[in-house]
């Protein structure tokens, strides 16, 4: 029997949640046992090739082009899991949600401090920035979420396994403790 | 600016620090007065008022930020704040905010070339018998149409005062004709009940409370059974007693006329009408605990009053009512200063009113300790609400059991409320505590009401099922307020207003009251655009109730009552707008990127 698939994305994140994934250390052997990794930046390869188990997505969405490959992700996975508090809630990046996006461009681009010869930048080859930056599931339907700034190995680990097995996930309190 | 303009300026502004003896603590009057002088509060000015109080910067940045009536940018001559309550909505606010901004050719949110006008929005300034209402260059203008406003624009620009203005208009009712306070604002005072518009005479609760004890005054209090009227409804004799036996050297009494809940105007036509009343209870109060210090705060909304205030009290003083040895008792020396606002909902909240009342941002403080433990500066602090301490000189007065005859069981005498919607006679009524919805509506000519909202946003949404609950302390309470809506309303609408009443309100502190409140308005938006699904009504009810339980004080702990109640009394209205989708996303990528393609030129390409 095929083995189920798996993709991931990062989006509007830091890498950090992906780092978390390899923190899972030798028990990458193992999940490669389990999966085919698709679309992921862990092994670069940047189009699904079929259809997937499960993807998981790190980062919410700050241009058009996150939105794009969210909306992709959801088309082709069948369970999709928001990785992050930046997936869950925006994360860092929506610290900008208060301050209109124009202003924004204006402070970095124009008047910033540090500034010379200020420009906003406009290739058309620059994903288009939203006035907002969007949790995943504000712009798709989100089958499960993991919490943490990153999640800790063992939570994306057990989740995973869970997931692929069909097991009940064992998350023991200190897993989903965040102070 | 020059180096001269500077000096200049930074002398003028040590002047103004100097008329408020360059204390710390009042940092809010003095920041008052340079916002009145110039229209803003600079980045410069802050600079130089930090220097002359002698703090820092942020102190008086973070105060600048953090009130309505305070502007780091400058605002026009006549700045026009127009309020957003769900009941100015209701009567026409809208057509009003076109004809402003038509007039005066600029949008909410800015100020026109000439710096005469700039146009905001502001929350509830306690006109909701005569909206719609606008602040206009610090004077209320109240019942206004389209025309109106633009004539208002109009005559301002040739050169008119808003006094002026009034003047044409005419004077409201009863004391709104004051030479002092000469303005069109009604009372709309249309039940008089006996005891806190009964026959009395100056001074007669006092002398009585002199010729008794301290505690005695406080067990006569608490004879009367007498709650609080502004919203929690503590036993007030106990509080007096917790407060009276906290030891310190100095105790203080608040009387709390930061009246923000939309919907309520009870205290503004008291402080209009029987401020003496007001007062006399300031001051039974201090005698009680021990206090030689009263502060009423005054909500910038009322500030139209003020002068008017101060008149009263200086009558006072001269009739030995305030003062050294007030009436004729030696020991007790006691006076009232009062403390403007500058537009803040929160700082009706007990410890944010005196934070603020100390120059300070008005974020609540953690409690314990309770204010009558230690509140301003640190001294034991009792802050009651106006109505309160007008009942608790009456209860002084005519005696214990005489105030507790009036109401029902635990919710003593009477209570007042104020009234608005859509009804034939809003305004302000004394009734007895304990009626019923029903005989409300029916006083003020309101039998087709389909909904009334009692207490405010965060009080309680009804239906019809509802009408024979009663007004008090054990069912329905409300700091004062009784909103109605007839059958064609839509009670989204103003869920929707509450929700961002409560989003703009919220001081920040914590999260779950900052980020709860906007998620519940952002619910709320989305459920009224058609992308609501089961799921969103669900998510609202549990995050509703974790922002309640989460949240730092009374602010957040209700904040979500707009959507709670009505889910729970009013489900047929959000179950008409969703949808059985599972998921139904609120998003619009084209929409979103709109800014984007504005700031750089481009045009969004999608699929
Ligand atoms: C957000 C918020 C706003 C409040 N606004 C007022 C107000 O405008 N007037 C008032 O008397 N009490 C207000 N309160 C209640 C006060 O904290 C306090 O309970 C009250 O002033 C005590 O007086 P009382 O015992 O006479 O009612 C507010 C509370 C909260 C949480
Ligand atoms: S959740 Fe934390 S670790 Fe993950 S992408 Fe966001 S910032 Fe990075
Ligand atoms: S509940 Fe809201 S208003 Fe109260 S302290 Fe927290 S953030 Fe401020």
């Amino acid at each position: 029997m095929a083995k189920p698939r798996i993709a991931t994305t990062s989006l509007a994140g830091c890498f950090g949640c992906h780092m978390s994934v390899l923190d899972i250390d030798e028990r990458i052997l193992k999940l490669a046992e389990l999966v085919d990794f698709d679309k992921s930046p862990i092994n670069d390869i940047k189009r699904f090739s079929a259809d997937c188990a499960v993807g998981l997505i790190e980062g919410g969405c700050c241009n058009d082009e996150n939105v794009e490959i969210l909306r992709a992700f959801r088309k082709r996975c069948k369970v999709l899991v928001a990785v992050g508090e930046c997936a869950l809630m925006g994360g860092l990046p929506a610290m900008r949600n208060g301050v209109p996006l124009k202003e924004c461009l204006r402070e970095a681009y124009l008047d910033g401090p540090s500034v010379v010869d200020g420009l906003i930048p406009a290739d058309a080859e620059l994903p288009l920035l939203l006035d907002q930056v969007y949790p995943c599931n504000e712009v798709v339907k989100i089958d499960y979420y993991l919490p943490g700034c990153p999640p800790s190995a063992d939570l994306i680990w057990e989740a995973l396994v869970a997931l692929l097995t069909g097991n009940d996930a064992d998350l023991p309190y200190e897993l989903i403790k965040y102070d | 600016m020059t180096a001269m303009d500077t000096k200049t300026l930074a002398g003028e502004i040590k002047a103004i620090a100097n008329t408020e003896d360059n204390r710390r603590t009042r940092l809010i009057n003095v920041v008052r007065k340079v916002q009145l002088s110039y229209g803003h509060v600079s980045q410069e000015m802050v600079g130089m008022i930090a220097e002359a109080l002698g703090i820092e910067r942020v102190e008086v940045e973070g105060v600048v930020s953090f009130y309505h009536f305070l502007s780091g940018k400058p605002v026009g001559r006549f700045p026009v704040y127009l309020n957003t309550s769900a009941v100015s909505e209701m009567m026409g606010m809208s057509e009003v905010a076109d004809a402003f901004e038509k007039a005066a050719g600029i949008r909410f949110g800015e100020t026109s070339g000439d710096g005469l006008f700039s146009l905001q929005y502001t929350s509830c300034i306690g006109m909701n018998d005569q909206e719609p209402a606008a602040l206009v260059g610090g004077v209320p203008f109240t019942s206004l149409t389209a025309e109106r406003a633009t004539e208002i624009i109009t005559a301002l620009k040739s050169g008119n005062t808003p006094a002026e203005l009034v003047e044409k208009y005419g004077y409201g009712d009863g004391n709104n004709a004051n030479e002092l306070v000469r303005s069109m604002v009604n009372n709309n005072l249309r039940k008089r009940g006996d005891i806190l518009f009964g026959e009395r005479e100056n001074g007669a609760a006092i002398r009585k409370a002199v010729a008794m004890t301290p505690d005695e005054v406080i067990t006569e209090v608490k004879t009367s059974k007498l709650r609080g009227r502004g919203g929690a409804g503590f036993p007030t004799g106990m509080k007096w007693d917790f407060c009276r036996r906290a030891e310190s050297e100095k105790h203080f009494v608040f009387c709390n006329a930061d009246e923000g809940e939309p919907g309520t105007f009870t205290n503004r036509v008291m402080l209009t009408e029987i401020p003496d009343l007001v007062f006399e209870g300031m001051t039974v109060a201090g005698y009680a605990i021990g206090s030689h210090k009263g502060i009423l705060y005054l909500r910038e909304e009322y500030i139209y009053l003020l002068e008017y205030l101060e008149d009263v009290l200086e009558k006072r003083r001269q009739a030995g009512l305030l003062g050294k040895a007030v009436a004729g008792r030696k020991g007790f020396d006691f006076d009232i200063r009062i403390q403007p606002g500058a537009g803040a909902y929160i700082c009706g909240e007990e410890s944010a009113l005196i934070n603020s009342s100390e120059g300070k941002r008005g974020e609540p403080r953690d409690r314990p300790p309770f204010p009558v433990v230690s509140g301003y500066m640190g001294h034991p602090t009792l802050v009651n609400n106006v109505e309160t301490l007008a009942a608790a000189a009456r209860v002084i007065e005519q005696g214990g059991e005489w105030f507790a005859s009036y109401g029902s069981g635990e919710s003593s005498g009477t209570k007042l409320l104020s009234i608005s919607g859509d009804c034939q006679k809003p305004g302000v009524y004394e009734l007895p505590m304990g009626m019923t919805v029903r005989v409300a509506l029916q006083v003020v000519g309101a039998q087709d009401a389909a909904a009334v909202q009692v207490g405010g946003p965060s009080g309680t949404f009804i239906g019809e099922e509802h009408f024979d609950r009663k007004i008090c302390y054990d069912d329905l309470g409300t700091g004062g307020a009784m909103m109605v809506f007839g059958p064609r309303r839509d009670i989204l609408e103003t869920v929707l207003n509450f929700a961002r009443f409560f989003e703009d309100e919220s001081c920040g502190w914590c999260v779950p009251c900052r980020v709860g409140t906007g998620l519940m308005h952002a619910k709320i938006k989305k459920i009224m655009a058609g992308n609501g699904t089961r799921t969103d009504l669900e998510e609202m009810e549990s995050w509703g109730r974790s922002i309640a339980a989460a949240s730092r004080c009374g602010l957040g702990q209700s904040a979500a009552n707009p959507e709670l109640t009505t889910l729970a009394n009013f489900r047929k209205v959000y179950e008409e707008r969703i949808k059985e989708d599972e998921y139904l996303t609120g998003f619009d990528l084209e929409r979103a990127v709109e800014d984007a393609c504005e700031a750089t030129g481009r045009t969004a390409i999608h699929e």
